[in-house]
């Protein structure tokens, strides 16, 4: 699909440009003749959440590992913190923080265990210690679980102490790579208030990535969708919304599949984009939502056809993706692992 | 250097939280030792040899007391007599009984006429130790039969007289060394090997590597703690074991000091070789494949088990570089010989400067980055 991309940096409320915290220049990193990130560049401004979004495998956590020295860049540079990741890895190190994707906390170890060790691994002065790790046990809301065994916690808590083990050197930066996968629904939603307060209580500058839609949208100051190594939009998540033509999402399925269902959608008034998802089930991108849904109810009329179901949505990030990428962010999770062979004379 | 001892504080909680890695480390070793050392340190008992007597004279009445004597005392073998040779030969071949003495006719008449006499030994030589020991004393039987009848007032033959320096090394000690090599060994290829390179997998190492931690740090961290978890292992074995081989040695402050100083340089020794192997692994397998490998390829070679003398040239070459050959001679100098500094300092040398060889390879091919 063809799509302008957006590529908008971050300003205050006046419109000026805001102290940048993270700037990304032409990055490239190749594998052999696998080019995993693709002349990236973007910035992300001090005190701002910033989230990359994209599939598996689009290029997010490579990207992230170049920020934080964890793999070489091979082309173009990053700063972070005013320092150059290629050149100066251990300045780089000092002021930020990351969580990676799995959960690595010890689990035999107890929680101010885990944090203490890590704590001295950033050079935490020794006087400063116990303070910092009261400090960010209370933060992520784990202080009375400070002297039990990583093992006996639950998921979402132990992602709240990877959270905890990585602010407790109060870095300027942090670095959070899918923090909410394998979490169930309250504890996504639990992790998301603990990083917005997070934000607002230490100045936190955060990068964050993604696939959850939802999680991008209700987090992030500022979204990169990033597919197969390539920046394809930037920007908060309103203007990407506004970015793509169409108001509203009509989704319409009719109890009959038939080939002309795609045709007659398009050429309702006010109709920019028709993505079939199933067997008669229609989305349509539409300037009002409300004109199309009437429209749609009499062609089934005129028709003598049934309508399933027919719902209305403002535009998602979702459609923003489908937008820029030409496919939903969800086709990899569906994608089917193995397709049954068709029967022998069975029609196509 | 703080932050080396992060890393040793981290792999040392983890290793007293976890008692796995300290059990299995020295449970096979104890269980070798047992095991091997009474499986291989007895004396052949029980065994059945048949008698064909076709002379039935005096002579043959006295061998065959002889072999009641070796019966009723150190229980060798016990004789079953067989009508003829076909049938004894037969069931040697087929297992029934482990050998078979012939007893020709004329016999006691050759004896005393001193015209070459013969005795058959017809032996099951496919169990090397069973035919060598039946040998032996067959041997000594015969030797006991040559034996004239007075002794000469003055000795004409040479005799050797055999001085033995230490006393009676049974088959348990002479494998207590190997036992405490081996703990030293599983500790590394576990804690080293096996937990490294899980702890990789893991993304623990992606942890530490987002820290200013230096690549110096990592490494030595990483070591130390190794080391310090083989000689832990070492010791412990090297204690339990004594207790039970029935070596009391170990408790002399200096054979304690002695020990402790080659466990240590042992440590470090199959901790940096553990190192090195491990530095650019990333797949769990590899380790537990090479941990029955690398077990026989070090292990065998050392003359832990059978002197190296009677090695091929190309194993004696291995042996040579092997430092499990050098851990081992050391505690055996130690434990079995009390052979002091001097017998150990060749040891103590190779496997420390073996340790920070292997180190110091291994350091450059770690990679500070994912």
């Amino acid at each position: 699909m063809s799509a302008t991309p957006i590529h908008s940096p971050a300003a205050n409320g006046n419109g000026a440009p805001l102290p940048t915290a993270i700037a990304v220049e032409h990055i490239v990193k190749r594998y052999g003749d696998f080019e995993a990130v693709k002349d990236v560049s973007f910035s992300v401004a001090e005190g701002e959440i910033f989230g990359l979004l994209g599939p598996n495998g689009a290029g997010k956590s490579t990207l992230i590992r170049m920020m934080t020295t964890l793999i070489p860049v091979t082309a173009g540079r990053a700063i972070v913190a005013g320092h150059d990741v290629a050149k100066d890895p251990d300045d780089v190190r000092r002021v930020i923080g990351v969580i990676p994707q799995a959960l690595t906390s010890d689990q035999d170890l107890t929680l101010e265990e885990n944090l203490s060790i890590y704590a001295k691994l950033y050079g935490v002065p020794h006087g400063e210690r116990e303070k910092n790790i009261n400090d960010v046990l209370e933060a992520v809301d784990l202080t009375k679980w400070r002297n039990a065994q990583t093992k006996t916690l639950s998921g979402g808590m132990r992602r709240r102490l990877e959270i905890a083990r990585g602010l407790v050197h109060n870095p300027k930066i942090f670095f959070l790579d899918e923090p909410t996968t394998g979490l169930d629904p309250v504890s996504r939603i639990a992790v998301w208030e603990m990083l917005n307060n997070l934000k607002s209580t230490r100045n936190l500058t955060m990068l964050l990535t993604t696939h959850y839609m939802e999680e991008a949208d209700k987090l992030c100051d500022r979204i990169a969708i990033v597919d197969h190594g390539t920046l394809m939009a930037l920007g908060t998540p309103v203007e990407l919304k506004n970015s793509v033509a169409g108001a509203n999402v009509v989704e319409v399925h009719f109890d009959r599949e038939t080939e002309e269902w795609e045709e007659r959608l398009k050429k309702l008034e006010g109709v920019t984009s028709v993505q079939p998802e199933s067997a008669g089930f229609y989305r349509v991108l539409t300037t009002s939502g409300s004109k199309t849904t009437m429209q749609i109810v009499e062609l089934a009329q005129s028709l003598g056809e049934t309508l399933t179901s027919l719902s209305v949505q403002n535009t998602t990030l979702d459609d923003v993706f489908i937008h820029y990428t030409g496919r939903q962010l969800r086709d990899e999770q569906v994608k089917p692992v193995f397709t049954m062979p068709p029967r022998p004379g069975a029609q196509p | 250097m703080n932050r080396m001892f992060a890393i040793i504080e981290r792999e040392m909680r983890k290793f007293f939280r976890s008692p796995t890695l300290m059990i299995m480390s020295l449970m096979l070793p104890i269980l070798q030792l047992i095991i091997i050392g009474n499986a291989f340190g007895g004396k052949i008992v029980g065994t059945h040899v048949g008698v064909v007597d076709h002379d039935h004279g005096p002579q043959a009445v006295k061998l065959r007391e002889a072999f009641d004597a070796v019966a009723a005392n150190i229980k060798t073998f016990t004789t079953i007599d067989y009508p003829n040779e076909v049938q004894a030969r037969e069931d040697v071949r087929t297992g029934k009984i482990d050998a078979a003495v012939i007893i020709p006719e004329q016999y006691s008449r050759r004896v005393y006429a001193q015209d070459a006499p013969k005795l058959g030994f017809v032996v099951d030589n496919s169990d090397l130790f069973t035919s060598s020991s039946l040998e032996a004393e067959m041997q000594s039987l015969a030797d006991s039969m040559n034996a004239p009848q007075i002794q000469p007032r003055l000795a004409t033959q040479i005799a050797l007289e055999i001085v033995e320096l230490y006393p009676y090394v049974n088959y348990l000690k002479y494998l207590l060394p190997m036992t405490v090599a081996l703990a030293m060994y599983i500790s590394v290829m576990i804690g080293g090997g096996m937990l490294y390179i899980d702890d990789k997998a893991r993304g623990v190492h992606e942890g530490y590597l987002v820290t200013p931690i230096t690549k110096l740090e990592l490494v030595f961290g990483l070591n130390i703690a190794g080391s310090i978890k083989a000689t832990l292992s070492g010791l412990s074995i090297g204690i339990i074991g004594s207790l039970i081989a029935g070596l009391g040695v170990v408790f002399h402050p200096i054979i304690m000091l002695q020990m402790l100083c080659l466990i240590i340089a042992g440590s470090i020794a199959f901790n940096g070789m553990m190192f090195l192997l491990m530095v650019r692994v990333d797949d769990p397998l590899v380790p537990r494949a090479m941990f029955g490998v690398l077990n026989v390829l070090l292990l065998y070679p050392s003359g832990a088990m059978y002197p190296t003398a009677s090695f091929p040239k190309w194993m004696q070459a291995m042996s040579v570089v092997d430092p499990f050959t050098y851990a081992i001679h050391g505690f055996k100098a130690v434990l079995l010989k009390d052979g002091g500094w001097i017998a150990i300092r060749g040891d103590l040398a190779f496997l420390t400067i073996f340790g920070i060889g292997t180190l110091l390879i291994a350091t450059p091919l770690f990679k500070r980055t994912l």
